[in-house]
């Protein structure tokens, strides 16, 4: 596996991802969130009444709950200098050239469409609130795989929609679960049938492009029985003097036998607050694996959680955090160990740099009767300066018998002596600093596909120039 | 005048000043050895001249090639043709040896991410590479691993003259590169080290003890005490050095041959 490959890097965030289109839209909800835009939301999609109401209870759950306190300094978000709908185009296409030119040539800069044709079996592009484009190989197609985005799932598949929708993630689950729940658009629904794997990576690429905008992308995806997938997502967005939000709720089911892998490299502009809550529900000896790559934001709140619901129930979260000048990653991962004999890991690594803070936040809870859970927590972080900031907070919970929990934490510095030994072999500072740093996240990097791999490196070579932000 | 010449070079570590004004003319073809007992500024010499950052130049001069390399960064040195064999090499995780050597190599040949006409091509790398590793005897396993992790002490040692073999410096120090080798390896490091041994190469070999010079003869040997040199001659003194040590110059000290 390459780990630090040598990539012409002439340009830096704002050419390659900052850029932005100037707005054409077909309907933007005003500023600011109250019951009628709620409405307004709903009654632009046609949704059947049951989600209108949903959606409106969610709202209320929303405004009763307090901000939490417990993590990164939220108050600066202004939920009412946001817009909470913004479509910009009034169709989804089938082929890229169907497309809007500017939202055409936006992915293309992006790549999007390249990637493709080369390696991914279905492709999903959210702009602002809505998908605008979507395939699926025709085999997989055939054989009853579903991956559409989530608002035609409503339209298309409203049995298994409301059979699942909202049950692994309730709206009270948390502040922004009821804000999501009450504003949802978009993101991604996917349905493995029995037996069926689906042995290409799936993609969904999200973009916001409008300034004060609020990306709220529900995902949604159910491995039945036996069945594999591996699904992975990228996001961006233009840098903004002013801040947008991003707040998604991925609601995942494993069943028997079944896994999943869910990658997500998010490099969001640092403008950007990103608060996302992932839960996936895993059954008799089914897996799910977080892959999940945070550069970017403002402000990340994350963590990917696994409730192990059956004997053999396996639940791995692997992330990488990277924070820059005025970041706050704060990121990990939580463990629920319902059944016995689960098992369990976290290895999160973090590198933070020119004041940047990253925090690991873990719970791994063992519920009475789970006897003979194993799970292992690995926490690294790696400091660039003197100035910037790590932290863990790790927290357990065990009521079982025989358990073994592991947890392993390191804060190290790049140091001088690895330095000084790649610069003796005539290798330049900043392309050394850069080799440690991309050598230090090589266990999350080799479990990318390569093309994911080669981008992240290229992305940490971009942070580690100081291009961002 | 030497094609490298070390003039009055003063260093100290943590505000101790360990060398002392020490001077020494290198030509290329050259074998110089450096012996000296422990804590007599040795490895200052070699960390010092590489330009580690935990050693402080106090005064004096290096010049190679025009340019007083002190006032150079560590990699500036490497490019310039300066190659340091270290005594303890670092493990770094997550880059394999593969990546290290070319990423090295590339650098050497002033390749920065732009000019691809300057990258090696990988056919010209891997025959290089394989080469280089039969001299050493060594297998390609060791590629992929990262770099120095989990290696043996000898594998280590063979993997740093394998990173000098590869770099083809003008000037190479090899800091005790015999210290913790059993004798077979000592044999495949000194067979390589031969090889390159030429009118291209001045080497530096920094020892404690005489064994490695009946591998490697050098053709001036120097003994270092307390930062500075107290003799200077030809092998013979090395011979006499395996006969009575450092007790010259320092009481309590070994023998010069190593203790097997």
């Amino acid at each position: 596996m390459a780990t630090a490959p040598k990539i012409d890097v002439g340009s830096d965030y704002k050419e390659k991802y900052g850029f932005f289109v100037p707005e054409d839209f077909v309907f933007k909800a005003k500023r600011g969130l109250n019951p009628e835009i709620v409405k307004e939301i709903s009654w632009m999609k046609k949704e059947p009444e049951w989600m209108t109401k949903m959606r409106l209870r969610s709202l209320e759950i929303f405004r009763k709950k307090p901000m939490p306190t417990w993590g990164a300094d939220l108050s600066v978000i202004d939920f009412e200098n946001i817009f909470y709908y913004l479509q910009a185009t009034d169709k989804q296409s089938k082929t890229w050239e169907e497309l809007p030119p500017d939202i055409k040539a936006t992915y293309d800069r992006l790549g999007v469409p390249e990637a493709e044709r080369k390696f991914l079996a279905g492709v999903s592009a959210q702009y602002e609130s809505e998908v605008v484009y979507h395939s699926l190989h025709e085999e997989l197609t055939k054989k009853g795989v579903i991956f559409t985005d989530t608002d035609s799932a409503l339209r298309d598949h409203p049995e298994l929609f409301k059979e699942y929708f909202g049950t692994i993630i309730p709206p009270a689950d948390n502040k922004f679960a009821a804000l999501n729940t009450a504003v949802w658009s978009g993101g991604s629904f996917i349905y493995v049938p029995k037996g069926v794997r689906v042995d290409i990576p799936l993609q969904a690429y999200f973009r916001i492009n409008a300034e004060n905008m609020g990306q709220f992308e529900r995902t949604l995806i159910i491995c039945d029985e036996g069945s594999f997938v591996h699904y992975i997502e990228g996001c961006t967005a233009p840098i903004y003097t002013s801040d947008s939000l991003h707040s998604a709720v991925v609601e995942i089911v494993v069943k028997r036998n079944a896994r999943c892998r869910y990658t997500t490299i998010q490099n969001w502009s640092t403008n950007v607050f990103n608060l996302v809550t992932k839960r996936a529900q895993v059954f008799g000896d089914a897996t799910m694996e977080w892959v999940d790559g945070n550069l970017g934001s403002q402000i990340t709140m994350k963590y990917p959680s696994v409730y192990l619901m059956e004997p053999g129930a396996k639940g791995d979260v692997l992330s990488v955090a990277f924070a820059g000048k005025g970041q706050h990653q704060d990121a990990g991962g939580k463990m629920i160990h319902v059944a016995p004999n689960t098992t369990s890991t976290i290895t999160s690594k973090s590198i933070s740099k020119a004041g940047g803070r990253t925090s690991y936040r873990g719970h791994i809870k063992i519920y009475p009767g789970a006897n003979n859970c194993k799970s292992f927590v690995k926490c690294d972080a790696l400091l660039l300066d003197d100035e910037s900031r790590s932290d863990t907070y790790p927290y357990n919970d065990v009521d079982a018998e025989n358990v073994t929990l592991g947890h392993e934490a390191t804060v190290s510095k790049v140091s001088d002596e690895q330095l000084f030994y790649l610069m003796s072999r005539g290798i330049p500072r900043a392309e050394a600093e850069t080799m440690i740093v991309n050598g230090f996240i090589e266990p999350f990097t080799k479990e990318l596909p390569l093309e994911y791999a080669v981008e992240l490196n290229r992305l940490i070579q971009l942070e580690m120039e100081g291009s961002v932000g | 005048m030497a094609d490298f010449e070390i003039k009055d070079l003063r260093a100290s570590v943590e505000g101790r000043q360990i060398l002392k004004g020490v001077s020494l003319d290198i030509d290329k073809g050259e074998v110089h050895a450096v012996m000296g007992p422990n804590g007599s500024g040795k490895s200052t010499l070699s960390h010092t001249l590489m330009g580690h950052p935990g050693y402080t130049v106090d005064g004096g001069e290096v010049c190679f090639k025009g340019r007083n390399v002190l006032e150079l960064e560590p990699d500036e040195r490497a490019r310039l043709g300066m190659f340091l064999a270290l005594q303890y090499p670092v493990v770094v995780p997550g880059i394999s040896m593969t990546n290290f050597l070319r990423t090295a190599l590339n650098a050497k040949r002033g390749y920065d991410g732009k000019d691809k006409s300057k990258q090696i091509s990988p056919k010209e790398f891997r025959s290089m590479l394989k080469g280089e590793l039969e001299v050493l005897h060594m297998d390609d396993s060791f590629l992929p691993r990262y770099i120095n992790d989990g290696f043996s002490g000898g594998e280590k040692k063979r993997a740093e003259i394998l990173q000098m073999a590869m770099l083809k410096p003008e000037i190479a120090i090899l800091d005790e590169t015999d210290s913790g080798l059993d004798i077979d390896s000592i044999k495949f490091v000194a067979e390589a080290v031969n090889r390159m041994r030429g009118p291209e190469l001045g080497i530096l070999i920094i020892t404690h003890y005489t064994r490695i010079l009946e591998f490697i003869k050098p053709d001036f040997v120097h003994v270092l005490v307390d930062g500075k040199f107290v003799l200077s001659g030809g092998p013979e003194i090395a011979a006499r050095l395996e006969k009575t040590g450092y007790s010259e110059w320092v009481s309590d000290e070994p023998q010069a041959k190593e203790v097997v």
